[in-house]
């Protein structure tokens, strides 16, 4: 660009510093002159775009007769195919939106073309005027003054502490929405009952698994006996309780001192959910042995007491202890050690009354 | 004025009966001096003015497929078996919630397109609101008098979210079940009081059998209800203040340059509805969106790959996976007094959303206290002629994106081919480079535009007409602006840093130094308009011809 | 109890153990067997078919899985895994691998049906493992809601509920199930290709297997009733069409609305 200025910051002459800001400027020329459309000098393009635009209000009408004929035309019952729905689906939406196309480009061609176009300038005011703001203030002083809060401190006062104590019940009144946590997070459905212990069973038809029937890659989703039994909380108790069972070479298992019985034969169960925020920790890859949670991607390593090997979870999933009964089922030996899924204020409290 | 004299007043007699109504409603509202006051209200016109209009729009027609939906939507989470028509889902056992969502879907002629059409809705309002946001904020728009608008637009903008949110998780599917049972886990990790308010929202544990209905309650009544209030106030700032609008030959501060509201603008305004309306017709028309019948009802055991929430929560759950939840031996879950702090989930999923809203909310007076403009603004900052602001904003939005990628990581690793492993640790890099490179590449950017306007100001914009000339030289003729056109280019405020100005005590404050810097930041790369002296001297000195050449020559380096 | 343990320790009791162990193991392998048999009785093998596929597996296999098929440490061993296994991988062009990577890639099949099955013969040959499905379980009439249950029970997280495919650790991914043959699915679910874990007979039954089949098939030919489906990727594909698509041609409307006309 040679020797123009550039413009470039450190180019002397081109960049007002600080203090130099009245260097002369370009006046504002106003409001370009208007320009005529074709439809303002030629009565037939002006015709033209008239039977546009009523041709587009014709179209908004063809498209509401579409939809009405999409609508009796088809009707739904047990026998409907999808490709039926879809078609009607589709007719419907075309149907809505040629009518409403229609309408809203006719509308807006008949204002660009046929309205007239000039462009015009309206003064702004100012959104207050002073006089306005006295006589605001007057008013408010008046207000004041005769109400007399100033000089009767002991009504403002009392009214402030009403007022303040007021929206107390409104609060109160939302303590029925749940009721308290208490110990309920740190307990699971796998707790034997009455000294029986719980079989682990088939996710989602409840039958009985045999150590036998789970060979080496295997994955089984679990649920506790009786689960599909229980007459209400179903969902709950699942939400906590459900597992995942696979069996792996029990030499590449390395349990920690007191483990050592919590798996059989290189069956191993862990909690499904997470201990990041919850989702079911599902994806076994039953190669490389490790469990990736589908939704933030926490990925734990089985051979390693489900250790967080990646991503955003930081505790290793809970173990549940198994064994194998007299009829050769697996069963839970105890509940999870720990309370299962996402971390919580109480957690580690609930833990240490699990513990002792 | 006493009875006797308002009788004697001639009264105004309407032949026909069009007539006599409107004089009728007329007479008791005051028909006539609210349309002799906005019946010729002028409103500039520019394509970018448009996305508050859609975002209108969509809540309207939200409200409106919204309502036909609660007609046979039945928010019970009781069980029942499915009994309707889609076969895959025969005798599956399931909530009435579900159920009935079903239903809409398969047994409820248009009951389909009316489901799309409201959460297609829901997609675009929540979108045209950020893109009414990132336009309001590149041309300043939010600066003195608007800056409470600003903020009602950020409520709007948190309440559409919120409503989109509890909306999602209505139909009681796998996915939104799952969602659901994240949004669990979070509250679950705030200290102190989570715990209860877990309980308090699902009524006792997860999933429990009343959050749908508490939801459904929020969704239709408390949600649009403030969505309500807020865009009544939000249009009444707007017709306090007048439109804003961009710079230009015969606008300024003091006027607003535009069409009547009658007929041009409103017909505009009001076929556009129409257009929003037909474009989302044609979405729902022809493309599936949260097709539940592929989740299956919700049960805590099964999750689909690819769990995600809408795209607007994204961000969210995109910070939720990029924090990692051990650093070495570092777990961000530890226990304190006896207590559990999980910060691997607490800080991603406060943070970076506690961060942008808080910098959005409050960034007319962090801009107006850095700058000490206290003038009122009608007429727009073209974004080049703001880098810094025009960078920040970019650098913000590149943030935001990179949370916003990081929740589709998996279906990134799984189109790109890629281990999804590598996209994390990318977007890791990112999340904390991408939002500095974007700044310092923004304000290049900004800064080469105007010197190109500067250009183009002051010799004319490039014809693409090549001219031998005699002496053998090729060159471009360059063909001069028109005033109005130059205008346009030169026309806008360059401000200098502000040094540091003593207080009435005569000392700098330590605050006003720190004001003074960022001043500085804000205002030292800059690129001056074009001033009359240099036009002048563009001209004076070269021919047109030579200059052209000069210009040529320096476009073949 | 105790009585027990203390006659299961005799000497005697141990061989008498033994034995039975032997005699409920070899019956049960026989009844296996003929169950495996008469599944495969759509293909049963000859004993050319097997002197063949050795012929081919020696020729394609052999450089990584061993002469005897018997693993290198390239490879692992083929004793054992069956003719479901050697079908699917070499049925949908995965083996031969074409390089190493994370996981090997669905390819156009470099065998012809005749060889794949000569290449399955032998395998078969080498050791009892699961057999090539029956036709009677790819009929797809099976009860499609049950198949769906288990589908999002036991591989939706993996395959996605759509089976549209997800991803996996480290540049590993559940493939989409569009296309794929049912015989293709049956045989993946009995022998765990890679790293899918293996549903044995006992975890989802063969009529298990035969319903989720069902259900895919119905899924595909179906279709989604509300239109195209996005790749039924969820959320993010819906989200990324609203911001391009749908803010597009909004974008263009407004553009048009606040031009001049000429």
């Amino acid at each position: 660009m040679g020797n123009h200025s550039d413009g470039s910051p450190n180019h002397s002459g081109t960049v007002a510093t600080a203090g130099q800001n009245e260097v002369e400027k370009f006046q504002d020329p106003g409001i370009p002159p208007h320009r005529l459309r074709l439809a303002d000098t030629d009565p037939k393009a002006a015709k033209r775009a008239e039977r546009q635009v009523a041709l587009l209000f014709g179209v908004s009408v063809v498209g509401t007769l579409i939809f009405l004929v999409a609508y009796f035309a088809i009707d739904l019952g047990a026998d409907t195919s999808i490709a039926t729905i879809r078609l009607q689906n589709a007719l419907l939406g075309l149907g809505t939106a040629f009518a409403m196309l229609g309408i809203g480009t006719g509308i807006v061609h008949w204002a660009k073309a046929l309205m007239p176009d000039h462009e015009v300038s309206e003064e702004r005011h100012p959104i207050r005027t002073e006089e306005d703001r006295l006589a605001a203030v007057r008013i408010v002083d008046d207000i004041v003054e005769e109400t007399g809060i100033k000089r009767r401190p002991l009504i403002r006062n009392t009214l402030l502490g009403a007022v303040a104590l007021a929206p107390l019940p409104a609060i109160a009144v939302f303590g029925d929405l749940g009721p308290r946590p208490d110990q309920t997070l740190a307990h699971t459905m796998w707790a034997p009952q009455d000294g029986k212990l719980k079989r682990l069973t088939r996710d989602p038809d409840g039958t009985p698994i045999k150590a036998a029937d789970v060979t080496i890659g295997s994955a089984f989703h679990v649920i506790p006996e009786g689960l599909n039994e229980l007459p209400e909380g179903k969902l709950n108790a699942k939400a906590k309780a459900v597992v995942l069972l696979m069996r792996l070479d029990p030499a590449s298992l390395n349990p920690s001192k007191g483990r050592e019985d919590w798996s059989y034969n290189g069956i191993v169960a862990y909690s499904k959910i997470c201990t990041h925020v919850g989702c079911p920790v599902a994806l076994y890859e039953q190669q490389t042995h490790h469990l990736l949670c589908p939704c933030h991607q926490s990925t734990f390593d089985l051979t390693n007491e489900c250790k967080v090997i990646f991503g955003p979870a930081s505790r290793p999933l809970p173990q549940l202890p198994i064994a194998v009964d007299a009829e050769g089922y697996l069963v839970a030996t105890s509940d999870f050690n720990e309370p299962v899924g996402p971390s919580y204020w109480e957690r580690d409290e609930h833990e240490r009354s699990i513990k002792s | 004025m006493s009875a006797a004299s308002r009788a004697e007043a001639p009264a105004f007699v309407a032949t026909t009966k069009a007539g006599r109504i409107t004089d009728f409603v007329d007479a008791r509202v005051g028909g006539s001096g609210i349309l002799r006051e906005f019946g010729r209200k002028v409103f500039p016109d520019h394509w970018s003015f448009m996305f508050g209009e859609v975002a209108l729009y969509s809540f309207v027609i939200l409200l409106l497929s919204g309502t036909f939906l609660t007609f046979f939507f039945d928010p019970s989470m009781a069980e029942t078996h499915y009994a309707g028509s889609y076969l895959p889902m025969k005798n599956v056992e399931m909530s009435v919630a579900y159920s009935s969502s079903l239903n809409i879907s398969f047994d409820i002629r248009g009951g389909l397109f009316m489901r799309q059409v409201h959460h297609w809705a829901a997609l675009l309002f929540v979108a045209s609101i950020g893109v009414h946001m990132l336009r309001v904020f590149f041309t300043g728009a939010f600066r003195k008098p608007r800056e409470m608008n600003w903020v009602v637009g950020s409520v709007l903008l948190i309440l559409a979210m919120a409503a989109g949110f509890t909306g999602y998780s209505l139909p009681d599917d796998l996915l939104s079940g799952n969602g659901l049972r994240i949004i669990d886990g979070v509250i679950k990790s705030i200290p102190v009081v989570g715990t209860y308010i877990s309980f308090f929202l699902f009524g006792g544990e997860f999933p429990g059998t009343a959050v749908i209905g508490r939801l459904y309650t929020l969704h239709i009544l408390l949600v649009p209800a403030l969505i309500l209030l807020m865009i009544v106030l939000h249009l009444f700032m707007v017709v306090v203040h007048k439109h804003t609008q961009y710079p230009g030959p015969g606008r300024n501060d003091g006027n607003v340059v535009g069409y009547p509201l009658g007929p041009v603008y409103a017909a505009k305004a009001g076929g556009f509805f129409f257009i929003v309306f037909g474009v989302i017709a044609l979405m729902a028309a022809f493309f599936t969106i949260n097709p539940i019948w592929n989740y299956g009802p919700y049960d805590p055991s099964p999750v689909s790959a690819g769990t995600q929430p809408d795209w607007y929560i994204g961000f969210v759950d995109g910070a939720l996976r990029l924090m990692p939840g051990v650093i070495g031996n570092f777990h961000f879950e530890y226990v304190i007094f006896g207590h559990t702090l999980t910060l691997n989930v607490l800080l991603p999923a406060l943070v970076p959303a506690g961060i942008l809203f808080t910098v959005m909310f409050m960034y007319p007076w962090i801009e107006s206290w850095v700058t000490k403009d206290t003038r009122e603004h009608h007429v727009l900052d073209r974004p080049r002629n703001a880098p810094t602001r025009t960078a920040i904003g970019v650098a913000g939005f590149v943030w935001y994106c990179v949370m916003w990628a990081a929740a589709g990581s998996d279906l990134i690793a799984t189109n790109f081919h890629v281990s999804l492993n590598d996209v994390t640790y990318w977007l890791r890099t990112l999340f904390f480079v991408g939002p500095i490179i974007a700044f310092i590449v923004a304000k290049r950017v900004a800064l080469a535009l105007q010197r190109k306007d500067r250009e183009i100001a002051l010799h004319g914009r490039e014809t693409g007409r090549i001219v031998r000339l005699p002496h053998g030289e090729f060159i471009e003729v360059h063909a001069p602006l028109d005033e109005y056109k130059r205008y346009k280019l030169v026309g806008f405020e360059s401000p200098a840093p502000l040094p540091a100005v003593p207080n009435d005590h005569g000392v700098v404050t330590r605050k006003e130094k720190r004001r003074a810097f960022l001043s500085r930041w804000f205002f030292e790369d800059r690129v001056a308009p074009a001033t009359p002296a240099e036009l002048e001297a563009a001209h004076g000195h070269h021919g047109p011809a030579v200059e052209a050449a000069e210009e040529s020559k320096s476009l073949s380096h | 109890m105790k009585a027990l343990s203390q006659k299961r320790r005799h000497p005697l009791a141990v061989i008498a153990l033994l034995l039975m162990g032997l005699l409920v193991t070899g019956g049960l392998y026989a009844v296996a067997t003929t169950v495996n048999q008469a599944k495969a009785s759509t293909t049963s093998y000859s004993a050319n078919d097997s002197a063949e596929g050795k012929k081919l597996f020696q020729a394609n296999c052999a450089t990584c899985h061993g002469m005897g098929a018997g693993g290198t440490k390239d490879a692992p061993s083929l004793v054992g895994v069956g003719a479901a296994a050697v079908d699917f991988q070499v049925g949908t062009g995965r083996m031969p691998m074409q390089m190493n990577g994370p996981q090997a890639a669905e390819k156009p099949a470099q065998f012809n049906d005749q060889q794949t099955q000569q290449l399955s013969a032998y395998v078969a040959s080498l050791g009892a493992g699961p057999a090539v499905p029956e036709a009677g379980l790819l009929d797809e009439k099976g009860d499609a809601a049950k198949g769906g249950e288990l589908f999002r029970v036991n591989c939706a997280m993996c395959h996605n509920a759509a089976a549209a495919g997800g991803a996996l650790t480290r540049g590993k991914f559940a493939p989409a199930l569009a296309g794929v043959s049912g015989q293709h699915i049956y045989e993946a679910m009995v022998s765990g290709p890679q790293n899918m874990p293996v549903f044995s007979d006992t975890n989802v039954s063969p009529e298990g297997k035969r319903d989720i089949i069902t259900f895919l098939k119905q899924i595909e030919s179906n279709g989604s009733p509300g239109g195209a489906d996005l790749g039924s990727l969820g959320p993010v594909s819906e989200g990324l069409f609203v911001w391009i698509a749908g803010l597009g041609v909004i974008i263009a409307f407004t553009i048009w609305l606040t031009s001049r006309t000429s």
